[in-house]
């Protein structure tokens, strides 16, 4: 089903022709308050990629993600899945906080999406010790959330969303919460992941640096009604390690990037 | 002084004195038992009638378990019934609330005259019992994070699925908490019960005993009913806190607080 992908005119020759997993078509959201999130909403995800989806608070991107991922319907135009319908159901979603159990230890945690598939404790053993040795947490896996900090109670949730291997990873600004230090490190662990793994992740942020760092394209969305404003490409292959974080192209893109929200917000 | 001795060598040491406060009143003035015993003679009663008194708070305490049993088991089932539709939840809420706030004291003559005596008791200590098992069971089952909610959405969980594996442990703290206060409510419903009957010349329980000695004018033996209660009280709510220590003590902030 690679070949024969009819693809919409684009700017971005750079980026590699890869098929679309899930097609948006003037999609629109407008919730009971009559506040319209999205309106005409036009977009793709792509197999294997990096999409980012950046923009100013209340422009709609966690929407579109909640479109995305089925747990809203959309109000008006149609959200199309290429290719299995089973894949609609191989979803990872991470929430901004961690959203974790309490009273379930990190293995525990890990362990809820195979065991409401009805996955028991010792078959899905070594795909948990997997998902958490990707995140670097192997040595907690009795430990209880409280007793983690809050980087690692995100890498828990990772962890959560890696274990049933979805083919698309939904996160909702996941780092937000995290000081820098913390969030450096976790986008270069879920680059990794993201490499390890070859799935499609669709990554909503409000920052212009993490998405440049972490993307191979940024949707820019603007507000009132939130839709997409611009599309920027970055090279897949571009390594994205400490020294690129400080390169000049980096810096380069950065500066493109910030620039096409800055006209996303002026044109509100 | 988390750790100091003084913090249970301070609260002992008032108490002690208290008693030996009590104790020089009565000898100092020398009062006789009637108007007010001492602290040696209310012991020396307790010792003496100490087969009519344990009796007596066996009897008591029987009943206060076995409302609070019910309490629980009719509390937590109404709870997951209005957990589920709404509609019965508006439905019956009110009539819980009636229940709750009409004082139990001004029900149990007309429990008496319709049951027997146990049970008018019984369905009197069920009564107070009953709503803080059933709001904070209800409020519990209601607080489930809506992110995890979506999760569970996502993976396809069942309804069932979400009860046992979301919804129940969410309520877990909750219905601890309404199961403290309902013990200590069971408690009173039972002793009120029991002074209703005790009024009406029946009954076997403390609160009986107490109703009994007053008429008799056995002061002594007041106080020691009294004391007993005292002590059903604390030994009820010290059993429920260590049931919801051993619950919530691996994840829960309020068992990590005294753990």
């Amino acid at each position: 089903m690679n070949a024969a992908i009819q693809k919409p005119a684009t700017r971005e020759p750079a980026a590699r022709m890869s098929a679309p997993l899930v097609s948006l078509d003037g999609v629109g959201k407008r919730f009971a308050n009559t506040v319209t999130a999205l309106e005409g909403l036009d977009m793709q995800v792509r197999q294997g990629e990096f999409l980012s989806l950046l923009g100013p608070s209340g422009c709609g991107k966690s929407t579109a993600l909640r479109l995305i991922a089925g747990l809203s319907e959309p109000s008006a135009g149609t959200i199309e899945w290429n290719g299995e319908q089973a894949a609609r159901r191989s979803i990872g979603f991470v929430f901004q906080e961690p959203t974790l159990m309490p009273w379930a230890s990190v293995f525990g945690n890990v362990h809820l999406p195979l065991k409401l598939a009805g996955v028991g404790r010792r078959q899905a053993e070594p795909a948990i010790a997997e998902a958490l040795e990707m995140v670097g947490l192997s040595s907690f896996r009795d430990a209880y959330p409280r007793e983690l900090s809050g980087g690692m109670k995100m890498r828990v949730s990772i962890a959560r969303a890696l274990v049933t291997r979805p083919r698309l990873l939904l996160m909702d600004e996941p780092f937000a919460a995290l000081d820098e230090i913390t969030r450096f490190k976790l986008n270069n662990d879920l680059l990794e992941v993201w490499r390890r793994l070859g799935c499609t992740i669709v990554f909503v942020t409000h920052s212009v640096f993490e998405s440049v760092f972490l993307s191979t394209r940024i949707l820019v969305f603007r507000a009132r009604p939130g839709r997409v404003s611009a599309e920027l490409s970055i090279d897949p292959d571009q390594p994205r390690d400490e020294a690129y974080r400080t390169s000049p192209e980096y810096v380069g893109l950065c500066r493109e990037t910030s620039l096409a929200l800055a006209r996303a917000m002026d044109a509100q | 002084m988390e750790t100091s001795p003084l913090r249970w060598l301070l609260p002992v040491a008032v108490m002690a004195a208290l008693v030996i406060g009590w104790e020089a009143i009565v000898d100092l003035n020398d009062l006789p038992p009637y108007i007010l015993p001492s602290p040696a003679q209310v012991v020396e009663t307790l010792i003496a009638d100490h087969a009519v008194l344990l009796q007596s708070m066996l009897v008591t305490l029987r009943t206060t378990a076995l409302a609070l049993t019910f309490a629980v088991a009719g509390g937590v089932a109404l709870a997951l019934i209005f957990a589920s539709a709404r509609i019965v939840e508006f439905s019956l809420f009110p009539i819980a609330v009636i229940l709750q706030v009409t004082p139990v004291i001004a029900i149990a003559p007309l429990m008496l005259i319709y049951l027997s005596t146990d049970t008018a008791v019984l369905v009197c200590a069920w009564i107070v019992a009953f709503f803080p098992v059933l709001a904070n069971t209800t409020l519990g089952l209601n607080s489930v994070d809506p992110n995890l909610r979506d999760l569970f959405r996502l993976a396809g969980a069942s309804r069932w699925q979400t009860l046992v594996q979301l919804r129940l442990p969410t309520a877990l703290p909750y219905f601890l908490g309404g199961l403290r206060i309902a013990g200590g409510l069971a408690l009173i419903g039972a002793v009120v019960g029991e002074i209703a009957a005790g009024s009406a010349g029946q009954g076997s329980g403390l609160a009986f005993r107490i109703v009994e000695s007053a008429y008799r004018l056995n002061i002594p033996r007041m106080f020691a009913a009294l004391l007993l209660i005292s002590l059903a009280g604390i030994l009820i709510y010290a059993v429920l806190s260590l049931i919801s220590w051993l619950a919530l003590r691996r994840w829960h902030e309020s068992a990590l607080a005294n753990g």
